[in-house]
């Protein structure tokens, strides 16, 4: 029995064997090959069986009508088919008397550091794609298996870190859990595995790669802990813990539906996450009363032109015909930076999170706002739908929206189309300045929804997806926390209310803590809602505000954590 | 040898789809097809060549041709750059 210590980044327990995805060995030789027609032909044949490899993949992607993924292998085919390409090996082998392994991989590298060279993010991801299908040729010269990700089992995944193309595949169904030795809280892995409502411990480090296929595992991803080949005594204990959280988990969903409403009478709403029409049906399973933060960016990715107005209707009217009545807070498009628009030049930045991103670039081009907004506004036709601008950091930029906003609304008026009238307008706080601000924005909002995770990041200056100075970005930071308590403060004092969408809304241990601090809304990943709304039920309102005032008091988050371990918000 | 200069018109330049496109249409002929944009030059078949001209909306490429079926080559890709590739505006 071994124990590795990771980061837990979606609660649970997990039992089961591990199902590795190694890390590949794709090591080969630089030799003369004797026979070089030969070699040639080795070459040819394993470009034609990549090809027919390629072929099936795409079309088993096409028949599960994922078109996105079939127009990746179809892309993969033609360069297969590249002439120049071909005769470049052809080259190296007949006449440079090189072996097929090494002309093929410096014949890819050639292009995909041509590639890598352009000013263009789209030509770059290029290189990636020349690079994968080099490998696969590679695998089938050496003989080696392509990675194969379908799980036989029910099993818990392990692996180095994960990637979105690697989970596409994935058999979800089958999933017990993950591991992995890098990554963070905010990690896909970390993600994916709260979307699924599964445990997860990840940056567990390299001792994780020692894991082999059907080791038994058990991951405690309440406290970050990865157990193999547990003894009898430990199997059983976690056995036990695992049923009683199953048994509370169920208890906790079958009281789903009911309200969020504290010992002491206070009810708050508790709401869900989503990001696509898929999220919105799995949150109303889950309880959820509405939707907190509903990211529209899966409309825009992934494609080569931006969706039109009508296209964005129908996606919008969809997602709000799930929730009927229930509210929903959506938020325009938030992209920029770190995430890229092949129709939309955003230029390659320095500081990409201090870029022209989200309601800067959207106020940058007005025409292409507006399409978002009447799409929004005639889908919210019959709904209680309230719009959401992030990144907001001045007064300024709510007004230029709001005005953005009324012209939409006067261009579908001439239109004569219909639209929904009553539709609240906030902003979501994630910069310091606008929580700073909040008095002034409040005047000019009808709600506040807090974005915990960026506003940690600005707060104390910490890139999230930097793993040197991630572990300085805690939401329980007591900066953090004061910066919370002030724009619920000065909403309330306008009379508006205050949300908070971050992952930080559905940490169990801030719950407490938020109630306290008189949050009205939590929105949060569906499958965490049950609980959320089970421990609200049993806290009460003024312990949790001594509570919060003490912790305000707090001179770093390590106190504010030990703190809120040691207390006990029930009565 | 014919010759041809277009602009570029449509959204995302000779990437993804289009590149895609325009290198099947070049395919289908006999005539080597070259695309020359600034200093770099691109077989037309080869769809790595043409992805690493790195073209853009906006920008001018010119089209040559020799062999065969030359003048119909040329026509064909010019109608396939000229119909924006079928991308709906």
């Amino acid at each position: 029995m071994r124990t590795i210590q990771g980061i837990a980044a979606s609660p649970g327990i997990a039992i089961g064997p591990a199902r590795v995805f190694a890390p590949e060995d794709l090591s080969f030789s630089v030799s003369t090959p004797a026979d070089l027609p030969a070699e040639w032909q080795r070459m040819t044949a394993a470009l034609q069986t990549a090809r027919t490899q390629l072929q099936e993949i795409g079309q088993q992607a096409a028949a599960q009508l994922h078109p996105e993924e079939a127009a990746i292998f179809e892309a993969h085919v033609q360069m297969l088919e590249d002439p120049e390409w071909q005769a470049a090996m052809q080259t190296a082998i007949l006449q440079e008397s090189r072996n097929a392994e090494s002309a093929l991989m410096d014949t890819a590298e050639r292009y995909a550091a041509q590639l890598e060279a352009l000013d263009d993010a789209y030509f770059r991801a290029r290189a990636a794609d020349i690079r994968d299908v080099a490998r696969r040729c590679l695998r089938i010269l050496l003989g080696k298996p392509q990675p194969d990700v379908s799980l036989h089992q029910p099993s818990i995944l392990v692996a180095r870190d994960l990637t979105p193309s690697d989970t596409v595949l994935l058999d979800k169904s089958r999933l017990l859990g993950f591991c992995t030795a890098e990554g963070g809280p905010t990690s896909h892995t970390a993600i994916l595995a709260k979307a699924l409502g599964i445990p997860a411990v990840v940056g567990a480090g390299e001792a994780v790669l020692s894991i082999a296929t059907n080791d038994l595992l058990i991951l405690d991803a309440h406290h970050g802990v990865v157990v193999i080949a547990p003894d009898e005594e430990t199997l059983q204990r976690f056995e036990r813990a695992q049923h009683a959280e199953r048994d509370r988990a169920a208890q906790e969903r079958a009281h789903a539906a009911e309200p969020a409403v504290t010992r002491d009478g206070r009810q708050v709403e508790v709401v869900a996450n989503v990001g696509s029409l898929d999220d919105a049906r799995h949150a109303v399973e889950w309880g959820a009363e509405g939707i907190g933060l509903l990211r529209t960016e899966f409309l825009y990715l992934d494609r080569q032109t931006a969706p039109d107005e009508e296209e964005q209707y129908h996606a919008y009217k969809a997602i709000f015909d799930v929730m009927g009545q229930r509210p929903v807070v959506i938020r325009t498009l938030d992209v920029g930076g770190d995430k890229e628009l092949p129709y939309i030049d955003l230029g390659k930045e320095e500081n990409p999170f201090l870029g022209w991103r989200a309601i800067r670039m959207c106020l940058d081009t007005p025409e292409f706002f507006k399409t978002q907004l009447r799409a929004i506004l005639r889908a919210a036709l019959g709904h209680d739908i309230r719009i959401m601008f992030p990144m907001i950091a001045t007064v300024k930029e709510v007004q230029q929206a709001r005005a953005l906003l009324e012209e939409a609304r006067e261009e579908l008026r001439q239109k004569g189309l219909a639209f929904g009238e009553r539709i609240q307008v906030g902003i979501m706080v994630e910069i310091p300045s606008a929580a700073l601000m909040a008095d002034a924005l409040a005047k000019v909002v009808d709600f506040f929804s807090i974005g915990t995770n960026d506003l940690t990041q600005y707060t104390l200056a910490v890139e999230r997806t930097n793993k040197r100075v991630a572990h300085l970005s805690n939401a329980l930071d007591p900066a953090v926390l004061r910066l919370i308590a002030r724009v619920i403060e000065e909403g309330h004092r306008a009379g508006i209310w205050v949300g908070m969408c971050g992952e930080m809304a559905g940490d169990s241990r801030a719950i407490p803590l938020l109630l306290g601090l008189g949050l009205d809304e939590f929105s949060m990943a569906p499958a965490l809602i049950p609980h959320a709304k089970a421990l609200i039920r049993t806290c009460d309102l003024e312990t949790c505000r001594q509570l919060a005032q003490t912790a305000l008091t707090l001179p770093g988050y390590a106190e504010v954590e030990a703190f809120l371990a040691a207390s006990s918000p029930v009565v | 040898m014919p010759e041809l200069t277009l602009t570029i018109q449509n959204k995302v330049g000779l990437h993804a789809r289009p590149a895609s496109l325009f290198v099947r249409e070049a395919a289908k002929f006999q005539s080597n097809i070259t695309v020359l944009h600034g200093e770099k030059q691109a077989n037309a078949k080869s769809i790595l060549n043409v992805l690493a001209l790195g073209v853009n909306q906006g920008a001018q490429i010119t089209l040559r041709a020799e062999g065969p079926d030359a003048d119909a080559a040329l026509h064909a890709l010019q109608t396939l750059i000229e119909s924006n590739f079928g991308e709906a505006e």
